[in-house]
């Protein structure tokens, strides 16, 4: 992680930008890889993650797609089967849903099925998201039903940085990835080297290192962790926090190392509580770190309800970083620390106020 | 020529008879650890399609897959060994006998959930096409395929794309224990491939030489510039569903049924054809059963040899 005096002496560009210029990297370099995807060459290129990318390299490797999910993730299998490396794209991840037959019975097991012959080399780009009312169907985060899937790898980059380097290493990989981007981290500026470059699949990052308690999260919940660790940090109270940026095949070591300085763990994930990820990880350390721990570890998720609409509702739903703040006060056992007052000007339901819709 | 075709259209019909009968024939053993879904009456399909195809075009196949399998030329001791689950099979025992494979000659696949192979045969025809590659791709589909939307996803998409794919509808009337016309309203399934703009065909399924003939109009429309091609062929499936036996008795379905769709048996029919116009005597017939029998049995005999994978197999190939 940079500070912001050094990000800006260098080069840098919003994680919607580090997309497009890895997939468009990745072509140049690569003339079996093609970009598919419901309003991929539209005017608003998913989000400003495929824009131009029709100019540079025409309508056979930059293709819009009939709304057939389904079917378009099979032809994608047998694309990838003979020899292409397709991205495919989903504005949502609820979308995806459509496709679970070809996703997880063809590409997940295509490989093992048959012996090990082919392999399926296939990104699927999945948009997950909160806010601006987008409701039960458009802003779910159903990372967890991926990472279930042996075959599978499920990669949630939380910076641009990791988002260039994750998807060229995920196009280049052999296998179907599951690419999962938060779409309130579509706008975030980070450092991003010019040059094509790889972050490896299957790695966590410490990104911060603390000795009071570790936070392990996944994608935008990174970003609350880095504002938790932040306040605390003037009160007192270190945190690491591991970005766990992949969830299958999960580096737990990481995780568990962290935990074994730090002797508590709380777990920050954008899903749902009953089955989520954030179960998977506190599982994990407890069958390998039990007897490390000094409490018991903590998880904050979504709640198991569907995402309502209304701002009215979403201020209750989405949890708070002044509750993440409030539960690992009181793991470390720090309850005088002042939890900071939620400023009630600033809206819940966008990332930023440069965000105004509508979609 | 014509003699010729017909020599190898009933010489491949007998080839897959005669495996599957050796599998009703020792399945009863409980060696064969796994679902059977056995092609003895629709043969004619298989042989007719692939007799049409070179080496370099592809197949993609479905649950009924073993009779499109050894007519486009996949290896016969890895089919039994696979069906046997050993680590000598097609799919080193991961598959079983719904996932066959002989990337060698072309058979790149085939999966038993209804309608899930057609997108992927797609793919293929997708690659072929950007690729310039030239190759034809066969997926075969059931009746019951037509119910599922993945099938008009993929029409909708071949046609748009002018991709050279040849979906295959082997209608046998029954999907398991029901009846097409409890599934489906009075109308062709053609019907739909046309509605979705694609050169359709209807043709005999119990007739390999027609299957052949109207797998070479397809493909000579694909390289015409035409497109995708759908055909329909009726018919029947003579053994139950999945496994060895017969199942007439059991209701969902009448012997006499049967018995009208046995008549028209497309290898006795083939095998009449050739000794009227004098391409093989009874005699010659005779000895080519032999010989294939005898490669049946070495088959078998070299998969019941082979070994089962190790438990070290196990957590090969989960990823590449």
């Amino acid at each position: 992680m940079l500070n912001k005096m050094e990000i800006n002496q260098k080069r840098t560009l919003t994680y919607a930008q580090a997309i497009c210029e890895a997939t468009e990297q990745a072509m140049l370099e690569d003339s079996s890889v093609f970009i598919i995807g419901e309003g991929v060459p539209d005017p608003k290129g998913i989000f400003g993650t495929t824009n131009g990318l029709l100019e540079i390299f025409g309508p056979k490797r930059v293709l819009d797609m009939p709304v057939s999910e389904n079917g378009l993730t099979g032809m994608c299998i047998g694309a990838a089967l003979t020899g292409l490396r397709p991205i495919l794209t989903h504005q949502r991840i609820d979308f995806s849903l459509l496709s679970l037959d070809q996703i997880i019975n063809n590409a997940a097991k295509w490989y093992y099925m048959f012996g090990g012959q082919l392999s399926v080399p296939l990104v699927i780009r999945m948009v997950i998201g909160r806010g601006w009312g987008q409701g039960a169907q458009h802003s779910q985060n159903l990372q967890a039903l991926f990472a279930h899937i042996p075959g599978l790898k499920v990669v949630m980059p939380s910076n641009a940085y990791d988002a260039k380097g994750m998807l060229i290493a995920a196009i280049k990989d052999n296998n179907p990835v599951i690419y999962i981007e938060h779409r309130w981290l579509h706008n975030t500026i980070d450092y991003v080297p010019k040059e094509i470059y790889e972050v490896p699949i299957g790695k966590s990052k410490v990104i911060c290192e603390g000795k009071d308690i570790t936070i392990a999260s996944t994608s935008f919940m990174t970003l609350e962790a880095i504002k938790v660790a932040k306040y605390l940090e003037q009160e007192g109270v270190s945190v690491e926090i591991v970005d766990i940026r992949t969830l299958r095949p999960l580096d737990d070591e990481s995780i568990i190392n962290s935990v074994k300085k730090t002797k508590r763990l709380l777990v920050l994930d954008s899903g749902y509580y009953t089955g989520g990820f954030a179960g998977e990880i506190i599982s994990r350390v407890t069958e390998k770190a039990f007897s490390f721990m000094d409490v018991a570890p903590q998880r904050i998720t979504l709640p198991d309800i569907p995402t309502p609409s209304s701002p009215g509702l979403t201020k209750y739903y989405y949890p708070h970083y002044t509750e993440m703040i409030k539960t690992v006060l009181r793991m470390v056992e720090r309850e005088d620390i002042k939890i900071p007052s939620i400023d009630e000007a600033v809206p819940l339901d966008v990332p930023d106020k440069s965000f105004t819709g509508p979609f | 020529m014509e003699s010729e075709n017909l020599y190898s259209l009933f010489k491949n019909l007998l080839y897959v008879r005669l495996v599957e009968e050796k599998i009703v024939e020792l399945y009863p053993e409980q060696e064969m650890r796994c679902p059977v879904h056995l092609s003895i009456g629709q043969e004619a399909i298989g042989v007719g399609v692939s007799q049409a195809l070179t080496k370099n075009d592809l197949i993609f196949s479905n649950h009924r897959a073993h009779g499109h399998y050894l007519a486009k030329g996949g290896d016969l001791k890895k089919f039994f060994a696979e069906i046997y689950g050993k680590i000598t099979g097609c799919s080193k025992g991961r598959g079983g006998s719904m996932h066959l494979v002989d990337l060698n000659v072309g058979f790149v696949g085939s999966t038993p959930l209804v309608g899930n192979i057609i997108p992927v045969a797609l793919g293929a025809a997708f690659t072929s096409s950007f690729n310039n590659q030239g190759k034809i791709i066969v997926v075969f589909l059931g009746d019951a395929a037509s119910e599922e939307g993945v099938l008009h996803e993929s029409l909708n998409f071949a046609k748009l794309k002018n991709l050279p794919i040849i979906f295959f509808c082997e209608n046998n009337l029954y999907s398991v224990y029901t009846s097409l016309n409890k599934r489906q309203p009075d109308r062709k399934i053609i019907d739909i491939a046309k509605a979705h703009g694609l050169t359709s065909f209807e043709v005999d399924g119990n007739d390999a030489l027609a299957v052949y003939k109207r797998t070479k109009e397809a493909i000579e429309s694909i390289k015409f510039g035409n497109g995708p091609v759908f055909i329909e062929s009726p018919t029947y499936r003579w053994r139950e569903h999945c496994g060895p036996n017969y199942d007439n008795n059991i209701g969902y379905r009448t012997e006499e049924e049967f018995l009208k769709w046995k008549e028209r048996c497309p290898l006795e029919k083939l095998q009449l054809n050739l000794i009227q116009l004098g391409i093989l005597t009874e005699q010659e017939i005779l000895s080519l059963r032999e010989k294939i029998s005898f490669k049946i049995n070495e088959a078998v005999i070299f998969a019941k040899m082979s070994p089962y994978p190790s438990k070290e197999d196990l957590i090969k190939y989960i990823y590449a």
